[in-house]
């Protein structure tokens, strides 16, 4: 998909917009593109971690190594389709599919309690100490009708967020 | 928003050059989603803020915009294609290394094998000449600014009325001049383009930075008045004799309280009409000539002035400016560039600015940057490569964490 040129034939973007399932216009892929070769400074292909953590936004945010695990070593297809989850295009499983791939480190398809705390870790950092993590935690699974050592699957996740209003929307800009 | 430089203890050209990344972070806290109510279990679960921010910034929404510099003429061509392999660089590279000694040498090849077309050893007697026309004009021009001061002194002693502003004027055309010299040392051809600037009061310059010479390129025009960060040796020497006659700010980026007192120093400046106009490079270090990396907020955009843009492009074709000062000393940089065959660059004035109602002064900042990059060609990067060295502050990360925690706890102790 392009060295050194930053050229991306017509064919090559179809392609890409085959395979993030026409999530994005292919504007929005060409604009992708351009990111894509900014961040990818040593234009090998594929954006390393520290290239994505030399965005200073994304290095502040409580998740980002959450997201480093998923987004390591990405090339521009796999980016694209990566991104997907966040356009408006997108439906709402999926977004929760991605939600759920972001706990199930381990990507066995169950999301344990202990996969819920580090998230629940990540997000509060030194502001709640681990008891108050874990009450926290068990008290709202169980009113949720959920054991402690219970993991949940997929849909679990859909059953709890699929009525909740999840927005999770990001505007790619084009020219 | 602090602005507490924590910079290592370390002494090395490293640190002094690396910026501070809290200039470059939105002051503030970003969007939260606050909810009420009683805390369930898809409160908790529900992670799309973090993950839509996180995304927002790999997508970067603030728009960035790509312009390549072409250029055109056929004789670059012949001299682009004279100088296959004398420079192998990575034109992606924020900061390349580049072996001084060999592009020295590869340059006096170069020079060499021209000459040897031409049929003359002029490179050599330019290189000679140079260096004679700056220190013959260095020394006396020295004598004569310091003399000047001598009989300022002894004028004022009688009670004479001496006239302020002659005295600049006199400095600043001398200035100019050792500027063209120097300039001429090193076979600068400079194009500029735009309205000289005028000197008003309550008006900035600020630059692209490529190299320590872009001040020279830039004051050989216009005296300007300048803050820089001093540096050791010769050019330390001749930043004490030079500039202190236009006006300069010194900094030390070493020292965390150094800012309140710049900025002040540069507020002071900037209130003095009799000042010479002030020259600020934002990016705050010498940067490759075919980027721009993140203006600092503060400094030039808080000043409440009016910010008039300055760009510089190298034609690279005949020589890099870029002074990459963790790799060379200024001294071997500057020998670089004498035995060059030329340094060309372009210098384009451009429109004034005013901070926008309503516009922050990163926006402004940013907006400048955008204007400054467009019309030398330079593309814009949200970083530079010294953050592989060092990330930003834990505190910004913490501020979020202490919303949702504080969020997360008051709603569960709801009933």
């Amino acid at each position: 998909m392009g060295n050194s040129s930053s050229m991306l034939t017509q064919y090559d973007i179809e392609e890409v917009q085959q395979h993030c399932k026409h999530a994005f216009t292919q504007q929005e892929i060409v604009s992708l593109y351009h990111r894509f070769c900014q961040l990818d400074r040593n234009n090998c292909g594929f954006i390393s971690s520290d290239e994505f953590l030399s965005i200073p936004e994304f290095a502040v945010n409580p998740l980002s190594q959450s997201l480093l695990r998923m987004l390591d070593g990405l090339n521009f297809k796999e980016f694209v389709a990566f991104l997907s989850a966040f356009s408006p295009r997108a439906t709402l499983h999926h977004k929760i599919q991605f939600i759920f791939k972001v706990y199930d480190t381990d990507c066995n398809g169950k999301v344990t309690f202990h996969d819920m705390l580090r998230a629940l870790r990540d997000l509060s950092g030194s502001f709640m100490s681990e008891q108050q993590r874990e009450e926290v935690l068990t008290q709202v699974l169980e009113e949720a009708g959920y054991a402690k050592d219970s993991s949940l699957v997929l849909s679990d996740f859909v059953k709890i967020l699929g009525n909740s209003g999840l927005k999770m929307e990001v505007e790619i800009p084009v020219d | 928003m602090s602005n507490t430089g924590k910079l290592k203890s370390s002494s090395s050209e490293l640190d002094l050059d690396r910026p501070n990344i809290e200039d470059y972070l939105p002051s503030g806290s970003s969007v939260q989603h606050e909810r009420h109510g009683k805390l369930r279990l898809c409160d908790l679960l529900d992670i799309s803020p973090s993950l839509s921010e996180a995304a927002g910034a790999i997508v970067d929404v603030k728009s960035n915009r790509e312009r390549n510099y072409n250029v055109l003429s056929p004789i670059f061509i012949f001299l682009q294609t004279s100088q296959i392999g004398c420079q192998c660089q990575d034109p992606l590279d924020v900061i390349h290394s580049q072996g001084a000694s060999n592009q020295i040498l590869q340059n006096l090849g170069t020079g060499t094998f021209i000459c040897f077309l031409c049929g003359a050893v002029d490179l050599v007697l330019v290189l000679t000449l140079g260096w004679i026309i700056f220190l013959s004009s260095f020394i006396p021009v020295h004598c004569l600014l310091k003399g000047n001061d001598d009989l300022r002194k002894k004028i004022e002693t009688r009670k004479a009325v001496f006239n302020g502003s002659e005295r600049m004027h006199e400095h600043r055309c001398l200035v100019e001049m050792m500027c063209s010299f120097f300039v001429a040392s090193w076979t600068g051809v400079v194009k500029y383009h735009g309205p000289r600037p005028s000197m008003r009061p309550k008006q900035v310059f600020v630059a692209n930075h490529t190299s320590m010479i872009d001040f020279i390129i830039l004051e050989q025009m216009t005296a300007f008045a300048v803050i820089m960060q001093k540096h050791p040796g010769w050019v330390g020497l001749l930043q004490s004799t030079i500039l202190e006659s236009v006006g300069c700010i010194w900094f030390n980026r070493t020292e965390a309280k150094d800012r309140e007192i710049v900025a002040r120093k540069l507020r002071e400046h900037v209130q003095g009409a009799n000042n010479n106009p002030l020259l600020i490079f934002p990016e705050g270090t010498c940067v490759n000539n075919q980027y721009t990396v993140m203006f600092k907020k503060v400094g030039a955009f808080e000043l409440d002035c009016t910010v008039c843009p300055v760009a510089i492009k190298y034609n690279k074709i005949f020589v890099d400016g870029f002074w990459n000062s963790r790799k060379q000393s200024f001294t071997t940089h500057l020998l670089q560039l004498m035995t060059a065959w030329a340094v060309v660059c372009d210098v384009w004035y451009l429109e004034p600015q005013n901070m926008k109602p309503g516009e922050t002064s990163i926006e402004f900042a940013e907006r400048v940057r955008d204007i400054i990059s467009h019309r030398a060609g330079l593309k814009k990067v949200p970083w530079d490569g010294y953050l592989k060295y060092s990330r930003p502050s834990p505190k910004h990360r913490e501020a979020k964490q202490q919303n949702f925690a504080e969020s997360v706890l008051r709603r569960f102790e709801e009933k």
